[in-house]
């Protein structure tokens, strides 16, 4: 999808990604298909309740470690870390 | 049923567990009576900072004899004990704090402990997070850090295998004159029970000298390279030697996993467990103020504990005068993880009537029949 006035562009561990308005950063890092953390065992993780709830869609956005990503809008430019 | 042992443990905190570890290891009748979790009480709720400290020589003495045994035990330890030897950085923020960096420098070099002292940018290049400036630090390399539940799960671990029997969940109602009676009815009569169980001891033997000081600890989530030592200000000791006021110190704790535990605070006279917000507040502006970034980090837990305190700062090991055949191994305040394997060794040597690798009259309990006798 090429960004229009109605998408927003932006990277999910340098992987190009385009969105809606209003989609949230866990649904960008399905879309690039990343797991959004790793436990403490190097397990992948994703997305669970999607309410900001159980903690594992935590990813880092624009250089702040540990965000909950259901709970966060996708922005032009957005830089998305997760792993 | 009454059973007849050598030695019976009230308590599997990690004191319990060294001490019956190392009972059995010398081939005693060993049994350990635990009534929650092994690993539990303040061993849960401890930093699991191994560290030689110069409060007093007693002090010294003890913590560096079981830093040298922790240390023995290492490689052996399995992974999820999480030791690290990431050493201790004792922080000084004023030139008065500094002249405190090389007197205990020279305490420890006295005692064959190596230090190094940072100054003003070595200590920025050790730790790139402090407060900018601070005045220097002491560096002691040989301290080390440990997940303190699982350090005694394999305590455990290891006694049961050599033969040792664990009773849990059981509480022990009494111990008087080698028989311990259990909340089940069981009676265990031995030759010796230890009493391991931290503040607990005060409910079988209720005129010990031991006071609850209740600590509060907060944990963040996984922040890898954050901190990279053991940080502690020097103003440590002013805040763990004041006896009456609530008092807060700058004391973190890097993980493997990178997650930061923050500490601490000593509070008196506390005696729930509930989280104290203004104590908590407190202790989070402390670390703040020399981590000033730490305020920008998610916390993930915060809870309490309660240490186990005497009124000289060194803990009871030994008989207790009123009853010889109750062994203490209790009071270690802040440190029982670090001088537990001291405390064990200690306490089966004295146990055997063999003689101690040092000598183990400060930690007596009879001190203080002696200090009640001439009041």
């Amino acid at each position: 999808m090429r960004e229009t006035a109605q998408t927003i562009a932006l990277t999910v561990n340098d992987i190009p990604v385009t969105v809606a308005p209003g989609a949230t950063v866990a649904a960008a890092i399905l879309i690039a298909g990343e797991p959004t953390r790793r436990s403490a065992t190097g397990e992948p993780r994703g997305p669970l309740c999607g309410m900001g709830i159980c903690f594992e869609c935590r990813a880092t956005i624009d250089g702040i470690a540990h965000q909950r990503s259901c709970q966060i809008l996708c922005t032009t430019g957005m830089k998305v870390r997760t792993g | 049923m009454s059973d007849l042992w050598d030695v019976v443990v009230a308590g599997a905190g990690i004191v319990g567990a060294a001490c019956a570890l190392e009972c059995v290891s010398r081939g005693l009748k060993t049994a350990i009576v635990e009534r929650g979790g092994i690993g539990g009480g303040a061993t849960a709720a401890g930093m699991g900072h191994i560290v030689v400290m110069d409060d007093s020589p007693a002090q010294m003495a003890l913590t560096l004899y079981s830093q040298t045994l922790w240390r023995e035990l290492s490689s052996r330890l399995p992974a999820n004990v999480e030791y690290e030897q990431c050493g201790t950085l004792w922080v000084a923020s004023d030139e008065e704090e500094m002249r405190e960096v090389h007197r205990k420098s020279d305490v420890y070099a006295s005692a064959g402990v190596r230090t190094e002292i940072l100054d003003i940018h070595s200590l920025a290049e050790a730790e790139p997070n402090l407060r900018q400036p601070l005045t220097g630090a002491l560096l002691v390399p040989s301290d080390a850090v440990l997940y303190p539940p699982c350090a005694a799960g394999f305590l455990i671990a290891e006694a049961l295998q050599l033969g040792a029997r664990l009773y849990t969940p059981r509480k022990m109602l009494s111990a008087v004159d080698g028989r311990a009676l259990l909340d089940d009815g069981t009676e265990l009569r031995a030759a010796h029970i230890v009493i391991a169980s931290g503040v607990d001891a005060t409910q079988l033997i209720p005129e010990l000298p031991i006071r609850k000081r209740k600590g509060h600890l907060a944990i963040t989530d996984r922040y890898l390279g954050f901190v990279r030592h053991q940080l502690v200000e020097l103003g440590y000791l002013k805040s763990a030697h004041s006896s009456t006021a609530d008092s807060v110190a700058f004391n973190v704790q890097p993980r493997r996993t990178g997650q930061i535990l923050i500490g601490s605070s000593r509070q008196y006279n506390a005696e729930g467990s509930e989280v104290n917000h203004k104590i908590l507040a407190a202790m989070i502006e402390r670390a703040q103020s020399y981590l000033p970034e730490i305020g920008g980090l998610s916390t993930i837990r915060v809870w309490t504990g309660f240490r186990a305190a005497t009124p000289d700062k060194l803990p009871l090991i030994g008989s207790w005068p009123e009853d010889q055949s109750l062994i203490l191994a209790t009071g270690h305040e802040g440190l029982g993880i670090t001088t537990s394997l001291g405390t064990a060794r200690l306490l089966a040597d004295y146990v055997c009537g063999a003689k101690t690798e040092i000598p183990i009259e400060p930690y007596l309990p009879g001190r203080f029949a002696r200090m009640a006798a001439h009041a």
